[in-house]
């Protein structure tokens, strides 16, 4: 569904990815992981096109979508959940909810797609009219999933969604992951939380560096000694 | 008098207002202060006076083809000095919104002369009485097409797709892009927005002075600017409050405090700045986990 194919990557004089290559296949759940300034969120943006990749291919069903406009990568179906939820923050749940919706004209698809985002997620309903940046961050997370989900998503990214959460509401987010996946939704899962992520995952990638070091399934990867010592604290 | 003062004060500061609002949503958008906004000013005062006089249109049709032209240049300077330096430092925006001002001053010293011109109003000026109370209609329409713009205004950037999507930029770039909005158009769109205004308040004050001249920009656009900073720039209430705030200030402070009105207007800034920096306004600062 999705490749990428010895993607480069500069922020200015630096390069974040020194050619990274994987592939999310239709349905899956894939999770990138690894520590910190890996390049696992700089993967995420030069996907969504926020970041130009330097050389390198950008795959999505079929088509080459490399440095193409994000507003056409979304329009295509890839809509990212960045990390810290970004949720904007003096405006009204309902309307981050309508802004996920923006490139959707059908009205009545928007209302429909409303209805299941408040079925997902019950708080967000009550809290329709409150202002976003006032929410919990649990909450602010949750808005932040299913504003993406107003998209109708073929593929979801997401990035570090169990960031400053308590591990109880991380559990909660990372069931309704599996739900949105269920449900038909390929997703792409960016995390620190090695465990957690692997828990869920089908495949998984460790990156270091800009360099993709380790792929194998998610069981393969939970029993991996190296995995074992540097991610999940054994 | 006094109510009288505070009419005179209201309608002046109506076209701050107009002026600030310029002001202040590119720069919520861009960070960037278009200081060729006050041009756009006198520019469309310009053309409203072409229109009324030489066309002799009926006012409104002036106002609204000077408001047409007004958005169009806005958007043209916006596309050929301020895009191509997008991620460039911020001073080398400013440094061309300078000129840019400077040429369009010297475009309209060249084409128009730099004497003033008279804006021969094709309408009588009656004034009006409620009891005590006099005003001009002249002033009455300047309150009035203010009034309605801000109202225009305030509903497009609260109710339509376009307007959230110009609320979802100013407060986080990024991820308005992750919506599917595309930032040039927004960019462009407000620079229309903003411009229509100015153009907008060049007229009603050219028919309100009864003239246009090339450098009639100057004063009303640093002062629109005051405005903004007033209110809190980036805040679009706030450009509204601090343009009326500062034409009563101004008004009434020349009346009952001294002649020099220009020097109240800028010491009532620098007070405001000392108490509140932010301005009155702000838009709260969020803090980014």
């Amino acid at each position: 569904m999705l490749t990428l194919e010895d993607i480069v990557t500069y922020y200015g004089n630096i390069c974040a990815l020194k050619g990274i290559s994987l592939d999310v296949e239709q349905g899956e759940i894939v999770t990138i992981i690894g520590g910190n300034g890996a390049g696992k969120t700089t993967t995420l943006k030069t996907i969504c096109g926020l970041v130009p990749a330097t050389s390198g291919e950008v795959c999505f069903l079929d088509n080459d979508i490399t440095n193409n406009p994000t507003s056409d990568i979304v329009g295509a179906g890839i809509v990212m959940v960045p990390e810290g939820r970004r949720v904007f923050p003096r405006m009204s749940v309902l309307e981050n909810l309508q802004l996920g919706a923006y490139l959707n004209k059908n009205r009545l698809e928007v209302k429909e797609d409303l209805e299941k985002v408040f079925d997902l997620f019950p708080i967000l309903r009550d809290r329709k009219k409150q202002v976003a940046g006032t929410l919990s961050g649990g909450e602010q997370q949750m808005l932040a999933i299913g504003r993406a989900l107003m998209a109708r998503p073929k593929l979801l990214l997401l990035d570090e969604p169990s960031m400053g959460l308590a591990p109880k509401i991380v559990a909660n987010i990372f069931n309704i992951i599996s739900e949105i996946n269920r449900a038909g939704t390929t997703i792409l899962l960016v995390e620190q939380n090695a465990r957690m992520a692997l828990s869920i995952a089908n495949k998984g990638f460790v990156i270091e560096t800009g360099n993709i070091v380790l792929e194998d399934t998610a069981e393969n990867l939970l029993r991996n000694e190296e995995v074992k010592k540097a991610y999940l604290g054994e | 008098m006094v109510f009288e003062q505070i009419i005179n004060g209201l309608t002046l500061g109506s076209t701050y207002s107009l002026i600030a609002l310029g002001y202040t949503m590119v720069y919520g958008i861009l960070e960037l202060i278009n200081f060729a906004h006050s041009e756009i000013y006198m520019i469309g005062a310009f053309i409203g006076l072409i229109m009324v006089s030489v066309y002799k249109l009926p006012f409104i049709v002036a106002l609204l083809l000077s408001m047409a032209a007004s958005c169009l240049l806005g958007i043209i300077i916006e596309k050929i000095a301020y895009k191509p330096l997008r991620r460039a430092n911020r001073i080398a925006s400013l440094i061309s919104a300078i000129g840019v001002s400077i040429f369009l001053q010297n475009a309209v010293l060249m084409s128009a002369g730099p004497q003033a011109r008279a804006f021969p109003a094709n309408f009588n000026v009656t004034n009006l009485r409620l009891g005590n109370l006099q005003i001009s209609s002249l002033q009455l329409i300047i309150l009035l097409v203010s009034v309605v713009l801000m109202v225009g205004l305030h509903l497009l950037i609260q109710k339509t797709r376009l307007g959230q999507a110009m609320r979802a930029t100013a407060q986080d770039k990024e991820t308005a892009q992750l919506m599917g909005i595309k930032i040039d158009q927004v960019v462009s769109f407000t620079f229309a927005i903003g411009s229509a205004l100015g153009g907008a308040a060049g007229v009603l004050v050219g028919i309100y002075f009864n003239s246009a001249d090339p450098m009639m920009g100057f004063f009303p656009g640093l002062k629109g600017f005051v405005a903004a900073v007033l209110g809190g720039i980036g805040s679009v209430p706030g450009a509204m409050l601090g343009g009326l705030f500062l034409g009563l200030i101004e008004m009434l402070g020349a009346v009952y405090i001294s002649r020099y009105k220009d020097a109240i207007a800028f010491a009532v800034l620098i007070f405001i700045l000392l108490l509140k920096p932010t301005g009155l306004l702000s838009r709260r600062i969020q803090e980014k986990v």
